[in-house]
């Protein structure tokens, strides 16, 4: 197994015990540990260099602006993108609401539809929701295969002309199941509606490379990929970003502002307003800094390994159910299980106790819980600091909840 | 007892695995729901209230054991009581898992607790993130009530 384990003592945290035992986090599809080139690199700036960005005359501001779109080229480069087309936001959440409303509600009309799959997290399902209310567009599905993989062979029947845009993530928070892209970015192309990748776990896990996606928009959060909460990033492509409308006004993103007509300042700047979250912004630089120095093929084939061994310790359990696909080429390390009867968030409750990190619920994707009839369920997710050991552990602990609710 | 001994008791296990008044209520009731939006519990109850006393209830819902467990050991307690004594032990259980601030009323020092089985969910009072599980019914309740009483 790619051995990784040497890059554990850059996470300080993972020294840390819970309830008297060593912390074993498993909980990375929800936020991620942070090295400390991260925490490092935030402190850096708030002790030497604090000061508001752009149009400042003095030594601290300019300091803050560079380090502030240095840290954009980072990230941009980080997904092969030109800084101009990396728009920073609050995280993928506030990224798809932007494209939603800031591309949708200026190009669909009663009637056009909004394709997605059933396996969306709520934040590429509520914002299309909210601007199919305004628009009278309509969301359409599409299902899953029995292996828990998008089932596209639904799209001829689906695609046509009032199709404008299908909003699809790259690896489901619950399943972890990949999105199929290509088919969908493919689909959207021949129908001329616009692709937009949620891309929330899949960059922090994969090789993202936007020139060879070609997909129009891609969404992703700094947390999610050992960066700090608070930030995350818009891509588009030049002219989607230049046709769509900014959603929020203020300082930074105007050219000239009259009594009542504004210029917008240019892309990405456009979809900045106000006073951004600078210190997360050179933190989400440093993160990519320190994927890009393990390397993501790298992280992405431990990952793999560490899922491969998880999804096969899981099977031994007895009364345990897998919800996503074995096929580990077809998927990433977020696993999700029940343990017969025994509630999700007892589970999680009962692991806890032996200092385990899962999380539990509907992982804020109920559509996707309801298609499957289930209410919840435990979810154990990798990351490039976990071991091996830490599945052994997790097994362990749930062998102590079968006896605890008297499995037999 | 650790602690997770002390959490899942065996009653609790029983009225997760077999809660008592399931279903619906026909005739004259009122009916509430309570959900957990952050872990999805659900909560649905029915209760018949004649001349001040709750004659009958009825529970459906799906979650944890102890939003369950809850849930059933409530609808053992009220059937039969006076809405002002239900009242009196919704306040008691709050107070005993610190959800209202007093003193706990399960004192081993001073025994006549009105609270009965429902001791047994005191072993939440340590696990802070579950005590909103415990609640749930009960906060259903109240709802019923007001509306019974309105």
């Amino acid at each position: 197994m790619t051995d990784l384990s040497a890059l554990r003592s850059d996470f300080p945290i993972l020294e840390r015990e819970v309830n008297g035992h060593p912390l074993v986090y498993l909980d990375s599809a929800a936020t991620t540990q942070k090295p400390q080139s991260v925490l490092d690199a935030m402190d850096d700036y708030y002790r030497r260099h604090n000061s508001n960005v752009h149009r400042g005359a003095h030594t601290l501001a300019g300091e803050a602006t560079e380090m502030y779109e240095d840290a954009r080229g980072k990230v941009a480069r980080f997904i092969g993108s030109a800084s101009d087309q990396l728009v920073f936001t609050r995280g993928a959440t506030s990224a798809l609401n932007f494209i939603a409303y800031g591309w949708g509600l200026n190009h669909l009309s009663a009637g056009d539809k909004i394709i997605v799959t059933i396996m969306e997290h709520h934040a590429n399902i509520v914002p299309w929701q909210l601007v199919a209310k305004h628009t009278g567009a309509e969301l359409v599905y599409l299902e899953l295969n029995d292996d828990f993989t998008v089932d596209t062979s639904t799209l001829d029947s689906i695609l046509s002309p009032e199709v404008k845009v299908v909003s699809f993530s790259g690896m489901s928070n619950v399943t972890g199941a990949l999105g199929p892209i290509d088919i969908l970015s493919d689909a959207a192309r021949s129908v001329g509606a616009i692709s937009v990748l949620d891309a929330a776990q899949l960059v922090p896990h994969s090789p993202v490379d936007v020139a060879a996606l070609d997909v129009d928009f891609l969404a992703f959060s700094a947390h999610k990929m050992l960066g700090p909460t608070g930030i995350g990033a818009m891509w588009g492509k030049k002219e989607r970003l230049e046709e769509m409308e900014p959603t929020e006004g203020g300082g930074e993103m105007i050219n000239t502002v009259d009594r009542h007509e504004s210029t917008w300042a240019p892309v990405p700047h456009k979809f900045e307003a106000g006073t951004p979250p600078i210190a997360e912004a050179i933190g989400f630089g440093a993160a990519t800094e320190y994927l890009e120095t393990v390397g993501m093929d790298v992280i992405e084939a431990h990952e793999r390994e560490i899922t491969a061994y998880a999804l096969e310790r899981l099977a031994s359990v007895p009364d345990l159910t897998l919800y996503g696909p074995l096929d580990v080429s077809l998927r990433g390390g977020a696993v999700s299980f029940e343990l017969g009867d025994v509630h999700p968030h007892d589970l999680a409750t009962i692991l806890d106790q032996d200092g385990i990190a899962v999380r539990a619920g509907h992982h804020c994707a109920r559509p996707l819980m309801k298609y499957l009839g289930i209410p919840a369920t435990a979810r154990a997710s990798f990351y490039l600091y976990n071991v091996p050991e830490e599945v052994d552990l997790m097994v362990e602990s749930l062998h102590k909840a079968r006896k605890l609710f008297g499995l037999t | 007892m650790s602690g997770l001994d002390e959490l899942y008791r065996e009653v609790i296990l029983d009225h997760y695995r077999n809660p008592r008044k399931q279903g619906t209520l026909q005739g004259d009731h009122v009916h509430a729901e309570g959900n957990n939006p952050s872990c999805g519990d659900e909560f649905f109850l029915d209760v018949a209230v004649a001349d001040g006393v709750i004659t009958d209830a009825a529970m459906r819902g799906q979650g944890c054991s102890i939003s369950q467990a809850s849930g059933s050991m409530m609808m053992d307690k009220i059937i039969g009581m006076s809405i002002d004594d239900v009242r009196d032990l919704t306040h008691q259980f709050k107070l005993m898992m610190s959800i209202e601030e007093g003193d706990n009323p399960v004192d081993p020092e001073k025994p006549g607790s009105v609270l009965g089985d429902l001791e047994a969910l005191q072993g939440v009072r340590k696990f802070p993130v579950r005590i909103k599980c415990a609640d749930l019914a009960w906060t259903t309740l109240a709802d019923a009530l007001d509306q019974a009483t309105e």
